[in-house]
């Protein structure tokens, strides 16, 4: 009985969210003509699968109690560095490497700031965001495009899911998506099922038990910043495979649609609580209004509305759960 | 009168004041007097310094009122996007019905209702204010696009100029709201207990608390009257570019906001504060922006030198570090002592 009652306040945001996406997705079919088929559940990864990586490498920040409010600026910068790389001659292996260890750099440097000189995750990585912005307009103030094969390889091609003879049976899912996944397998598995991962939501459930229960507080601490920025580096590849050009002023404000995405998914910002999937889940249903609203042929600004709408209502919800939470910790 | 000084120095506003001065004299000597020349036109004053009081009116307001929120330890993110909902509301209805008088009235109104609104997310729901301000950041916007129907709002009204252009006794109408608006609040945090106990919610809101504080209501005020300074730099900007341009008004000027309230020395986790202190610091952010701009550096670096400056001054803030430091100079003392 107890062990079931626990069950419910760590799941009940998430479960929350799973049918609110469903439930969503029954109303654009209903709503509107042509909307079920495979390919608007397929466009759902293809057109977020960056702010999805995104999103799950912040995860693990909230997780800890932090915030990281450098990642679009992040992946901005990762579409223009290696865009100019490119257009330089550099390998594309070589310049993917290099942009992502950058991104690890940036991590490791904004959470040893952190955690040794005990500053405010807000503050430091809004530093981050700033300098990266402006690094980004240091290299060009113009858009580069992206010629290099590899990339247009991964721009391009797509697998096409054909499951019966009808428009509605076909999708197709591009080859960038897999990244997603591969993103996401591992994540869930470094949560779930290493040390590390266990760590990270000690660390959050309260960070004197973690250092006291032994605990190597600054390497955990460092890591989820490097994480979160090496996410956001990848996140940037993605986006530049999608867009095939990098450009300085591109996604300002993802990192707020990153920190809703948990949010919606049960992320607890006051950490301890939260998962990759249901991070997943937050982008897919800021796809899922994105898309009603194009097909309401709505002003675009409505899935702002909404989403804060709904983050709104998310939050309040998880007020709740914590109250209850603490009323039964008082009781036992 | 060297006790003067000493008395003088150790007023938080002191240094801020310093380097804004020394960034003025840096450039009385590279521009060799060009950036000081001040030329009257039509009995008005005309001049770079005169532009760094004018368009620095916007920042030393959500300064002040930023200042008080981080010095509970809060912050308050979503100040742009209520400058872009109190522009886009008053060019409305100065353009529907071309009452300048009621769309100021409604536009303050506007960022009264947001700023209590996330007063309230912070002091009754209890959300951390980072999160709480972020629904309006995210909003904000989408709602100023929405009263404008995604269109930029332009507007002619010479009255509705006069916000931002206008000049008194020679000098610009910006300056004047600022000198009533920021002297007000600091009459109001001086002369009431209300300045004493917000640095106490800021230090402890716990033992505060059980001081007698409410600090409820002290949260809900100060959260309010940051909502309606931001909505009176919307009415300036608005005013500036004759117009409601929901997309850019007042973008990322919340980082900006809190910069300068770090470089006027107050503590970002809540605590020791100082208003004249922010306001001298934004003077500092417009400055530093107005010279990279006159020099022809390319406004790119200016994120850059914002970013190194916001690490050095939380640095410097930091108990960590000031520990290490006070540590390592205790060990040379000590080691030229034995030595």
């Amino acid at each position: 009985m107890e062990k079931k009652r626990k069950f419910h306040i760590k799941n009940i945001s998430l479960l929350i969210t799973v049918i609110l996406f469903v439930l969503m997705f029954v109303f654009g079919s209903v709503k509107y003509n042509s909307f079920l088929s495979i390919s608007t559940f397929l466009n759902l990864f293809n057109d977020n699968a960056y702010l999805m990586i995104a999103g799950i490498g912040v995860t693990f920040v909230l997780i800890t109690g932090g915030i990281d409010i450098s990642i679009a600026s992040t992946i901005a910068f990762t579409g223009v560095f290696s865009a100019y790389l490119l257009e330089r001659g550099v390998p594309s292996g070589f310049a993917i490497l290099i942009v992502l260890s950058l991104g690890v750099l940036l991590g490791s440097a904004q959470g040893a700031l952190i955690y040794y000189f005990r500053m405010q995750p807000f503050i430091v990585t809004l530093a981050g965001q700033f300098l990266m912005r402006g690094l980004c307009v240091v290299i060009s103030e113009e858009s580069i495009p992206i010629r290099n094969e590899f990339f247009k390889t991964f721009a391009l091609e797509k697998i096409v899911i054909q499951l019966g003879e009808s428009k509605a049976l076909t999708g197709k899912i591009y080859l960038y998506v897999f990244i997603f996944i591969a993103v996401l397998a591992v994540a869930v598995y470094v949560l779930k099922n290493t040390r590390f991962g266990r760590a990270v939501y000690a660390l959050g459930g309260n960070e004197t038990s973690a250092a006291l229960m032994g605990l190597n507080v600054a390497r955990i601490k460092i890591s989820v910043y490097a994480i979160s920025s090496f996410c956001a580096a990848l996140s940037g590849i993605v986006f530049s495979f999608y867009t095939l050009a990098g450009f300085g002023l591109q996604n300002m404000g993802l990192e707020m649609d990153a920190i809703s995405s948990a949010v919606i998914g049960g992320t607890l910002l006051s950490g301890g609580v939260g998962t990759v999937v249901g991070t997943t889940v937050g982008a897919m249903i800021q796809g899922i209004i994105q898309t009603i609203v194009t097909y309401q042929n709505l002003n675009t600004w409505w899935t702002k509305v909404t989403i804060a709408a709904l983050l709104c209502f998310f939050i309040v919800i998880q007020r709740i759960i914590a109250i209850r939470a603490e009323k039964l910790k008082g009781r036992a | 009168m060297k006790y003067n000084i000493n008395k003088l120095s150790q007023k938080q506003a002191f240094w801020p004041a310093v380097i804004f001065l020394a960034i003025l004299l840096f450039n009385l000597i590279v521009t060799q007097g060009v950036f000081f020349r001040l030329s009257i036109v039509d009995g008005h004053l005309y001049g770079s310094l005169i532009d760094i009081f004018r368009n620095g009116s916007k920042l030393m307001l959500l300064a002040a009122g930023m200042t008080m929120v981080l010095a509970t330890g809060g912050t308050d993110i979503s100040v742009g996007s209520v400058m872009a909902i109190s522009g886009a509301i008053a060019c409305s209805i100065v353009k529907a019905v071309d009452n300048v008088a009621l769309a100021i009235v409604s536009a303050i109104l506007a960022g009264l209702i947001c700023g209590f609104w996330n007063g309230f997310l912070v002091a009754k729901i209890k959300i951390q204010p980072i999160v709480a301000t972020m629904i309006l950041l995210v909003a904000g916007r989408g709602i100023a696009q929405l009263i404008t129907s995604g269109k930029i709002v332009t507007v002619t009204s010479d009255a509705y100029y006069f916000i931002n252009g206008g000049y008194i006794l020679g000098l610009p109408f910006p300056l004047f709201i600022v000198i009533f608006l920021v002297g007000l609040l600091v009459l109001f945090v001086g002369q009431t207990a209300f300045g004493l106990f917000l640095e106490a919610v800021g230090i402890n809101p716990r033992a505060s608390k059980f001081a007698g504080i409410k600090v409820d209501h002290m949260l809900l005020v100060i959260y309010t009257i940051s909502g309606t300074f931001a909505a009176v730099a919307g009415l300036i900007e608005s005013s500036g570019i004759k117009g409601a341009d929901c997309n850019n008004a007042g973008l990322n000027i919340e980082m900006d906001a809190i910069l300068a309230v770090a470089i006027g020395g107050t503590n970002l986790m809540g605590g020791r504060f100082s208003i004249p202190a922010s306001v001298a610091g934004a003077l500092i952010v417009q400055s530093i922006t107005t010279t990279v701009l006159t020099q022809g550096v390319p406004a790119a670096y200016i994120r850059v030198l914002k970013a190194i400056l916001i690490v050095v001054i939380c640095l410097s803030q930091a108990p960590a570090f000031k520990e290490k430091l006070a540590a390592k100079r205790a060990a040379k003392s000590r080691k030229a002592v034995n030595g």
